[in-house]
């Protein structure tokens, strides 16, 4: 035996006590090694690769690389598009809420947009989506407790004295509102005999009314 | 009389690359502008009446102005802002109650307009020189002879020797149809998303109101 044991059967072999592996000349510890020709100059950056170069910090200015944008603007307009589709399904499903804001500024007319003024759209539809999703979510949170006052109140007014809830408080369209008054007045009042209104709607269109038209001079 | 046929319009190559969808389709209509007869205004009468609230509000909804509103996003207007023109006939129609009547040709393509939502613009046909197209604004290029200085690199529609409109924009006063105008030239923007039967449909009803308006009036 010449000092080395051969403690690895078939193909694979270990040597215990044998020297430690000694990077190739030519290369640097910490970095990939591997027998490569050993050059100076413009032959070892040909044949260096890349990530071994950037490993090294070569200073060497890479060539200008163009880059076609044109397949991310076409992203971007798809997401702008999508975007716009769940914004729209949105607005009608609010209707008719008040107190959102849909508003998503863009300035300058119609022109080809950038990729960073694509960007700029679409987050801006992302923030404005996420925005009113939020507050579409707590709006129907308070409509339902809403709904199910109207229900107490109609099981025990008493319990709400005049108290009133309209259709916007529900989210709905329309003037109907639900209101506990006390049934003949001050009497009611006395004997606490209340009862739920509920309001026949909106007034019906009947044109200018006779107060807005002048008075004739006599 | 020969029979008006729909003719593509050109869309610079840059554009094109950009927006692959976006056509322009126009015709051209022997047209008397004027006063509308009496079927046009009981068409926009009827159209009134059809057009309600609720379906204003699920415009947006609907593919063909949903298609307008996202090209409307995608190339920097706002359409809440700049409204999309069905939009922009809706909110007429809830404000005033009504389609109000404004005469001949802008009667027909409220109608063309409103029934299939396609964009359409009318133009003095024989103030217009060549094809009209959408290209990119160059560098001092103005509105017409007389007009604004527009900005460099905007959408615009235009004919062989100058600007004609902005897309979705202002026109040029000297190519909109004036009371001596003998000849309308017809414009459909198109946009991805916009059903090529569609375009047609709005110009064939555009067309056909203004010829069955002259008709009318001979």
């Amino acid at each position: 035996m010449d000092g080395r044991r051969d403690v690895g059967g078939g193909r694979r072999r270990r040597f215990v006590n044998a020297p430690e592996a000694v990077p190739p000349t030519g290369a640097e510890p910490g970095l990939l090694c591997y027998p490569r020709p050993v050059a100076t100059g413009g032959a070892l950056l040909e044949e260096t690769p890349p990530l071994e170069l950037y490993a090294r910090g070569a200073t060497t200015p890479l060539a200008p690389v163009e880059v076609d944008e044109r397949a991310a603007r076409q992203s971007l307009r798809d997401q702008i598009a999508r975007l716009e589709s769940e914004l729209a399904s949105l607005f009608c499903s609010t209707y008719p809420r008040q107190g959102f804001d849909w508003a998503v500024a863009s300035r300058g007319g119609p022109r080809v947009l950038g990729l960073s003024e694509l960007e700029r759209v679409r987050d801006q539809l992302l923030v404005r989506l996420d925005q009113n999703r939020r507050l579409l979510s707590e709006q129907t949170q308070v409509e339902q407790d809403n709904r199910c006052l109207i229900e107490e109140m109609m099981l025990e007014p008493a319990r709400y004295k005049w108290q009133r809830v309209g259709n916007s408080d529900i989210g709905e369209p329309g003037c109907k509102h639900w209101h506990v008054t006390p049934r003949w007045g001050v009497l009611g009042m006395l004997m606490n005999w209340w009862r739920v209104k509920i309001s026949s709607g909106c007034p019906l269109a009947g044109g200018r009314s006779h107060t807005l038209r002048p008075r004739p001079h006599r | 009389m020969s029979t008006p046929t729909i003719v593509r319009g050109w869309v610079d190559a840059g554009l094109a690359e950009e927006f692959p969808h976006l056509a322009l389709r126009q015709m051209v209509v022997p047209a008397r502008p004027g006063r509308s007869p009496r079927a046009v205004k009981d068409r926009l009468r009827t159209m009134s009446d059809r057009f309600t609230g609720g379906r204003a509000v699920n415009l947006r909804q609907q593919p063909i102005p949903w298609a307008y509103r996202v090209f409307f996003r995608q190339i920097g207007i706002d359409p809440d802002d700049h409204r999309t023109p069905v939009e922009g006939l809706a909110l007429e129609r809830m404000v005033h109650g009504g389609f109000r009547s404004q005469g001949l040709p802008r009667d027909a393509v409220v109608i063309a307009t409103v029934e299939t939502g396609v964009a359409l613009m009318a133009f003095d046909a024989d103030r217009v020189a060549g094809t009209l197209g959408v290209r990119l604004s160059r560098d001092g290029e103005r509105l017409g002879p007389e007009g604004g200085l527009l900005p460099a690199r905007r959408m615009v529609v235009a004919d062989d020797s100058e600007v004609v409109a902005v897309l979705f924009g202002d026109s040029a006063p000297e190519r909109e149809v004036t009371s001596g105008t003998r000849r309308v030239l017809l414009a459909a923007v198109q946009v991805k998303g916009v059903p090529e039967v569609s375009v047609e449909e709005a110009m064939w009803t555009a067309a056909e109101t203004l010829e069955g308006a002259d008709a009318g009036v001979s």
